[in-house]
């Protein structure tokens, strides 16, 4: 059976085991009343966790799902699990807005064949984070057009890599064959304030979107 | 990594997360209709405490959420995969138990008021 027991956590993903329940100090107020998400994709070890880490208020936790190749997944009449199924983990974090409204930032699997057959984890969010390391721009690829696909706007965080050939903005633009719209930010995926400039990105490059939008 | 298990709130008193375990805990029925109104990001709030009948699983989600808290980290708190608490939350909102808030709903973009808050929000950061 492809359903792995707790004990193997041999999949990829670059989070720890959690708490049993949150601390004291991450308790969220009663008066949150609304949450948003945005989810940051890329390759294995390009840093998702680091970024989720970096920037959220709570240490990174894991959730999972188990879902099918054919993405049936718990739906199957009868509940009956097959062998095609495979668990998939995801690291978050979360950052208070201000009293009512809250942060949700998801870390995806590395797996890119995997993490479009979780349903519902794009529907309703904002944007998406790519972060890509110069190293291994073609690992990219792939995410950037499923992305492109389905009409997720997204932004291109280059995480610098001590060790990273640095490129002009333009230059990778043209590698990543990306639309002249679409931000590209660098950033230190381990540094808080980086992180808040990426997500800040995301959120203007949104805003220009809806003033485009509201304009046709 | 055995360490996982022995948390007050944990859910596998028996050490095996097995498919037939998350089958029976969830009634072996698949997720209701209601889900689709529970998302990953929606914020759970129990309404009532545990009492001496409720389902363990279903206790330690109102225990959990005397505070709000999304389901993704009920589910992480748990360790039980997003779509089995999705069940469980289905049965303790049909029971008035738990209140389900949220998501924002997004259309196509988000609103410029909403952006503007997470914009306000970030910058205190």
């Amino acid at each position: 059976m492809d359903y792995r027991g707790s004990e193997h956590r041999d999949f990829e993903h670059e989070g720890a085991p959690g708490p049993a329940g949150p601390g004291q100090n991450d308790l969220l107020p009663d008066t949150a009343t609304a949450a948003v998400k945005v989810v940051v994709v890329g390759g294995f070890g390009v840093g998702k966790t680091t970024f989720v880490g970096a920037v959220s208020e709570i240490r990174p936790l894991t959730t999972e799902e188990t879902m099918t190749q054919a993405g049936a997944g718990v739906d199957d009449p009868g509940g009956v699990r097959t062998k095609t199924e495979t668990t998939v983990a995801m690291d978050f974090g979360r950052i208070s807005i201000d009293d009512q409204l809250v942060l949700y930032l998801f870390g995806t699997p590395g797996q890119e064949r995997f993490w479009f057959l979780w349903g519902g984890l794009f529907e309703g969010a904002l944007g998406a984070v790519v972060l890509v390391d110069t190293r291994r721009l073609e690992v990219s690829f792939d995410v950037l057009g499923r992305l492109e696909e389905r009409g997720v706007p997204f932004v291109v965080a280059v995480n610098a890599f001590p060790e990273s050939p640095s490129y002009d903005v333009e230059d990778l633009r043209t590698a990543l064959d990306l639309p002249p719209a679409v931000p590209i930010v660098t950033c230190d995926a381990r540094a808080r304030e980086s992180g808040r400039d990426v997500l800040l990105a995301l959120m203007h490059y949104l805003q220009s979107l809806t003033t485009a939008l509201e304009l046709t | 990594m055995s360490d996982q298990h022995g948390g007050p709130a944990g859910p596998d008193p028996w050490g095996e997360e097995t498919p037939e375990r998350l089958y029976v805990i969830t009634g072996g029925r698949p997720a209701s209709t209601k889900r689709s109104a529970i998302d990953l990001v929606s914020l759970v709030v129990a309404q009532v405490g545990p009492d001496p009948m409720t389902p363990p699983e279903q206790a330690a989600i109102l225990r959990l959420c005397r505070s709000p808290l999304s389901v993704a980290e009920v589910s992480a708190y748990l360790r039980l995969p997003v779509s089995v608490v999705n069940v469980l939350l289905a049965d303790l909102l049909d029971r008035g138990s738990v209140q389900v808030r949220g998501p924002v709903p997004i259309a196509v973009l988000p609103d410029r008021e909403l952006l503007e808050a997470v914009i306000n929000g970030l910058q205190r950061l």
